[in-house]
């Protein structure tokens, strides 16, 4: 069986939804919608997260992004970013549902601006009103094996940890709890949040997390397009690397080729 | 339009600024006044999210407050 098959085939399942690209992408911090649309299309991304935000009632022929990013093809998953209180990511979701027509959401809401962590008070909060209005978010998160279990109780469709804080670019910073959560979960876990370059996201997937969501890693690289394929290859590397099984850890050194028949 | 049409208007708040429209509007009426297709946007009004399928029924009336969105980029 050859790997590239193997991956074609290996799909995953959120909330009944199935996709083959593990990259979710974001939709802001690009020059234009043009090279945005670019990005997506290079990234082979099923899925990009988007904001949801006035109409400029005093310009209202200015270009939208549904204009070049077609919903249709691609799954646009609504974001609450921007939120600080349970009450406010609702609000802003009913309208997305409304003006969307779908129920598969992404939840965030942030306990300050500086750090742009997540309030799980009012995650879990708000995921269980969410849940109970039908809803099937996706939920940004801190890397707590234990607030991850709490939101998969509540409902949440997925886990979404931050690897490091939100356009920081630091890269996975805990291993340690990132593996834990894959492991304690029954629902996707995707590292949301903290990737700056490819091998950051081959790092996620070598977790064991069924994918990554990011969007400053390819929106601010000088070559957004290039890197956003750049990405596409570190998810399928990853999770090809995941699936395969990696080698043990030595702590000294063991020879490849054979000491027998040494001259 | 008469003069006593024109001088006729109720005030309502659109996504946090005032304007005067004429009485008698539903939503859909609002929304192509403004100048947006109802099929790329989402309409709260008075705090309710109003469903896309009443827009043509659903009147406005003096001193609502509407928030109109859409879709933009966001991470």
């Amino acid at each position: 069986m050859n790997a590239p098959q193997t991956v074609a085939a290996d799909i995953w399942t959120v909330a009944g939804r199935t996709f083959s690209s593990r990259l979710i992408v974001g939709t802001g911090k690009y020059k234009s919608f043009e090279e945005n649309a670019a990005a997506v299309e290079a990234s082979g991304a099923e899925i990009v997260t988007v904001a949801v935000r006035r109409v400029n009632i005093a310009d209202p022929s200015q270009p939208m992004l549904t204009d070049f990013i077609d919903p249709k093809t691609i799954t646009y998953l609504p974001n609450t970013a921007g939120c600080f209180s349970a009450d406010e990511a609702i609000r802003t979701l009913r309208l997305a549902r409304e003006a969307g027509g779908w129920n598969l959401v992404k939840l965030e809401v942030l306990g300050e601006a500086k750090t742009l962590y997540p309030d799980m008070r009012e995650t879990l909060k708000a995921t269980e009103a969410l849940v109970k209005e039908g809803f099937e978010p996706m939920v940004y998160c801190v890397d707590d094996p234990i607030a991850a279990k709490q939101l998969e109780q509540a409902g949440a469709v997925a886990i979404m940890p931050l690897g490091a804080p939100i356009g920081s670019g630091l890269g996975i910073q805990n291993r340690v709890t990132i593996r834990l959560i894959v492991e304690g979960a029954n629902v996707p876990v995707l590292v949301d949040a903290g990737v700056g370059t490819a091998s950051d996201a081959a790092v996620a997937m070598e977790l064991g997390c069924d994918g990554v969501l990011m969007n400053t890693a390819i929106a601010e690289a000088k070559d957004p397009v290039m890197m956003a394929r750049a990405m596409k290859s570190a998810v399928e590397a990853g999770r090809m690397a995941y699936l395969s099984g990696r080698m043990g850890k030595r702590r000294y050194a063991d020879p490849s080729s054979p000491l027998a028949g040494l001259i | 339009m008469t003069e006593t049409a024109q001088k006729v208007t109720i005030s309502i708040s659109v996504n946090g600024e005032v304007r005067p429209v004429r009485p008698g509007m539903s939503i859909a009426d609002m929304l192509e006044a403004i100048g947006l297709n109802p099929r790329k946007v989402a309409v709260e009004q008075n705090l309710e999210v109003v469903p896309r399928s009443t827009f043509g029924e659903v009147m406005v009336s003096e001193g609502d407050r509407f928030e109109i969105v859409h879709f933009v980029g966001g991470g």
